[in-house]
């Protein structure tokens, strides 16, 4: 019984809290994506020969969690079968905000563009029974600074 | 030292490729951070301890990439790549590659 209060309240905590910061997460992803779209970051491991840019190696790095609701969620839909949406927009948050991280470096260098960009994932923190605790994103690329005095 | 992960930088030759250069780092938190990371997988949301402590260990690696790069001379390295592994629950591994070379 005692077991059973716990589990509930963990499990309404993770879902309030949960979704109040995903949303919160969201929001400012948007808004910053939205301030940084000047800035391009492409994919191609070719840069543009002329004029001759300078580079630099721009990272950005985040660390995030997923609730223990949503765990619980990926637990049931472990049994069926099918997307688990709680594990993707996680990864989604993810991404973006390491994207936005490397952007952000990028720009206070005062780059044109970033190339060559890579993700690297890793999960590392395992929960109980091999669930995902929390994870790792990298992105990564070269940033291109217009050169001076031309 | 320049370092990219592009495999030609534009405007300059290269003259020499000096071999694969790496450098890697294992770190593990301290108590504290554990117990609120603890608390964080409830609530869910960012572990800034953690994207701190990969950073840090990131930088470690890298000053390690670019000591072997100086060592055998190179003045650039190309094509860097980062790839990160879990060793044990707590600690994590960060490796960092790449192509030592000397630009004219």
């Amino acid at each position: 019984m005692y077991n059973l209060i716990v589990f509930l309240v963990l499990l309404l905590l993770g879902y309030g809290v949960g979704q109040y910061a995903e949303r919160r997460h969201y929001r400012s992803i948007i808004e910053r994506e939205g301030r940084l779209n000047a800035l391009p970051a492409i994919a191609s491991r070719y840069p543009p020969t002329q004029p001759h840019y300078r580079q630099a190696l721009v990272t950005g790095s985040t660390v995030i969690s997923v609730d223990y609701f949503k765990r619980f969620l990926a637990a049931l839909r472990n049994l069926f079968g099918g997307r688990v949406t709680s594990y993707e927009s996680l990864l989604d948050r993810a991404r973006r905000e390491s994207l936005l991280r490397m952007k952000q470096q990028a720009a206070s260098m005062g780059a044109a563009m970033v190339f060559n960009v890579k993700y690297e994932t890793a999960s590392i923190s395992k929960g109980r029974g091999n669930t995902i605790g929390s994870i790792e994103v990298l992105a990564y690329g070269t940033a291109l600074i217009e050169p001076r005095g031309q | 030292m320049l370092i990219s992960n592009l495999e030609l930088i534009p405007g300059r030759r290269v003259v020499e490729h000096l071999g694969l250069v790496q450098g890697s780092s294992v770190r593990a938190k301290h108590v504290g951070r554990d117990i609120m990371a603890g608390l964080k997988n409830i609530f869910g949301g960012e572990l800034k301890g953690y994207t701190e402590l990969l950073q840090e260990s990131r930088e470690e690696a890298m000053q390690r990439l670019q000591q072997q790069a100086e060592a055998v001379g190179a003045n650039a390295i190309l094509n860097v790549r980062f790839s990160t592994s879990s060793v044990a629950q707590g600690a994590a591994e960060i490796y960092v590659y790449g192509t030592a070379v000397t630009l004219e």
